[in-house]
């Protein structure tokens, strides 16, 4: 079998956090895990295109860094004395974990996603232990200097290791907590992406799907991972060749993704048969009903009100209270709608003024339409989205 | 094992009302029995405040001697409770509880050699 750069990058892209995972458990350190792991890959490039891509790739890699790594331990002494320094990461009185599932990604995912760390960290180390991105494309992808990265995450992991933050799967007890930190993050790397980096998006959903692998049992997970495939497959409509934004209502629904919809809604069905709701899964749910609906005046809003109510008992938040107020528009008149959101305290958040824009607008009421539209204007730090509130502003003045 | 380090961040200021404070002292010490009971303990207290601290400064060999505490500031360190944990997970919990005991900022923070057994 023929094997080039590109076959061996896949094996990479697929088995690198795996590999790492692995080698972290086997030797209590995460510098040296990821060295050994390179170690093998930087092997694997050598052999493969000669012996071709063995039965398992990823066996193959993790024996071939478990030996290596055992290799460089003997040669170097004082990497023997750090290894030591560091065991405790593998801490041998390390109760057996109560969870189900043993997968030492899943550990992993736990440990990168520790609430002790600093957000930023958290997303840092996720995409670079279990995505396999180097701190260069990282960086490239949340616009910071490469040595601003590298420091974050050289920090990061002297946390783990000097506070000794643990390498397993929580407690029942804390799991709840945990996972939503967890879900947390893949969600945050996917709004990164959204703002325009579809590496992000493509990154995130990669997670998402190793999440659901990883806790079958947990129906946020899915309700994430459909609520990202159903927005992801709205990408192709959602801004114009110039590079405009498209509003949903807007949008030319013969270009969405109907292969994400149909696993979408597919993830959507399979939550409401769970009945466990959660936010991820009521927010999936909303979108699963825009995707259904073949024109937007088909939309039936007032299924998306009822779901915007439950997620409003769920998870209150004036966020979730200003969405509704868009579906109560659609349903019960803009009036209604204006003063629900009259009532939030969102002052700071451009999309607030953008709907309230748009009802005041709609409520002919053309001068404080025009002063929130300025407001939004002024509060958004995205260019496209700023490119079409000028035109809704622009043909307000016109009329 | 690993040892952990609690510090109490106390606001400057006014002291809570003799009636609060005597419920916060009767949490503080429930805390500390748990943490024995547990054989978490190594050693907990009060500082008195930051007016009673003495600053030694090395300087040619000899060591001067001024009044007050090291740096000014709004927080001070109003008390520290040493303790044994196998993990961060671990030390974190006994945090936890020691805010809602004493309704201040904890501050945890782990010691660079591991406990001896």
């Amino acid at each position: 079998m023929a094997v080039g750069a590109a076959g061996i990058e896949a094996v990479f892209r697929a088995e690198y956090g795996r590999a790492v995972a692995v080698l972290i458990r086997f030797l209590g350190d995460i510098d040296l895990a990821e060295e050994a792991v390179q170690d093998a890959f930087t092997t694997a490039v050598a052999k493969w295109p000669e012996t071709g891509i063995p039965p398992s790739p990823a066996g193959w890699i993790i024996t071939t860094a478990r030996n290596r790594a055992v290799d460089r331990l003997r040669r170097e002494s004082t990497r023997a004395a750090r290894h030591a320094e560091a065991a405790r990461l593998n801490a041998p009185d390390e109760p057996v974990e109560e969870g189900p599932v043993r997968d030492d990604r899943l550990r992993l995912i736990f440990t990168c996603c520790h609430p002790a760390l600093a957000p930023q960290a958290q997303v840092a180390l996720t995409l670079r232990l279990l995505g396999g991105l180097t701190t260069a494309q990282i960086a490239r992808a949340f616009l910071v200097p490469e040595t601003t990265m590298a420091q974050r995450i050289v920090r990061a992991k002297a946390k783990i290791r000097d506070a000794g933050i643990p390498y397993r799967i929580p407690r029942d007890a804390d799991l709840p907590d945990r996972v939503k930190g967890v879900l947390a993050v893949v969600y945050l790397v996917f709004n990164e992406g959204y703002g325009g980096r579809e590496d992000l998006c493509a990154e995130a959903l990669r997670l998402g799907r190793l999440l659901v692998e990883l806790m079958p049992d947990e129906p946020e997970a899915l309700g994430l991972l459909a609520l990202m495939l159903l927005i992801e497959a709205r990408r192709p409509a959602r801004v114009t060749a110039d590079g405009d934004l498209v509003l949903l209502a807007d949008q030319d629904r013969t270009r969405w993704d109907r292969d994400l919809i149909a696993e979408g809604q597919a993830l959507v069905r399979r939550c409401l048969r769970r009945n466990r709701p959660g936010p991820y899964q009521i927010q999936a749910a909303i979108n699963a009903v825009h995707s259904d609906a073949p024109t937007a005046a088909a939309t039936d809003w007032g299924q998306i009100r009822r779901l915007y109510d439950q997620l409003m008992e769920l998870a209150p938040s004036p966020v979730v209270a200003l969405n509704r107020a868009v579906a109560v528009a659609e349903v019960e008149g803009p009036e209604t709608a204006l003063a629900l959101v009259e009532k939030l305290d969102l002052d700071g958040y451009h999309a607030f003024h953008a709907v309230r824009a748009d009802l005041l607008r709609r409520l002919g009421r053309h001068a404080e339409a025009l002063r929130a539209y300025d407001a939004a204007i002024a509060l958004t730090g995205s260019a496209p989205e700023r490119a079409h509130l000028e035109r809704a502003r622009a043909a307000l003045t016109a009329n | 094992m690993k040892y952990y380090l609690l510090s109490v961040m106390q606001p400057q200021g006014e002291r809570p009302a003799p009636e609060v404070l005597e419920e916060i002292m009767h949490n503080v010490e429930l805390f500390h029995a748990e943490l024995r009971e547990a054989g978490a303990w190594v050693f907990a207290g009060g500082l008195h405040g930051p007016d009673t601290a003495t600053v030694l400064r090395a300087r040619d060999g000899d060591v001067l001697v001024t009044d007050g505490p090291y740096t000014e500031s709004k927080e001070f360190l109003g008390g520290i409770c040493l303790l044994k944990a196998p993990d961060l997970d671990a030390a974190l919990k006994w945090g936890r509880k020691a805010a809602l005991a004493t309704t201040l900022p904890i501050e945890v923070r782990p010691f660079m050699h591991e406990t001896e057994g």
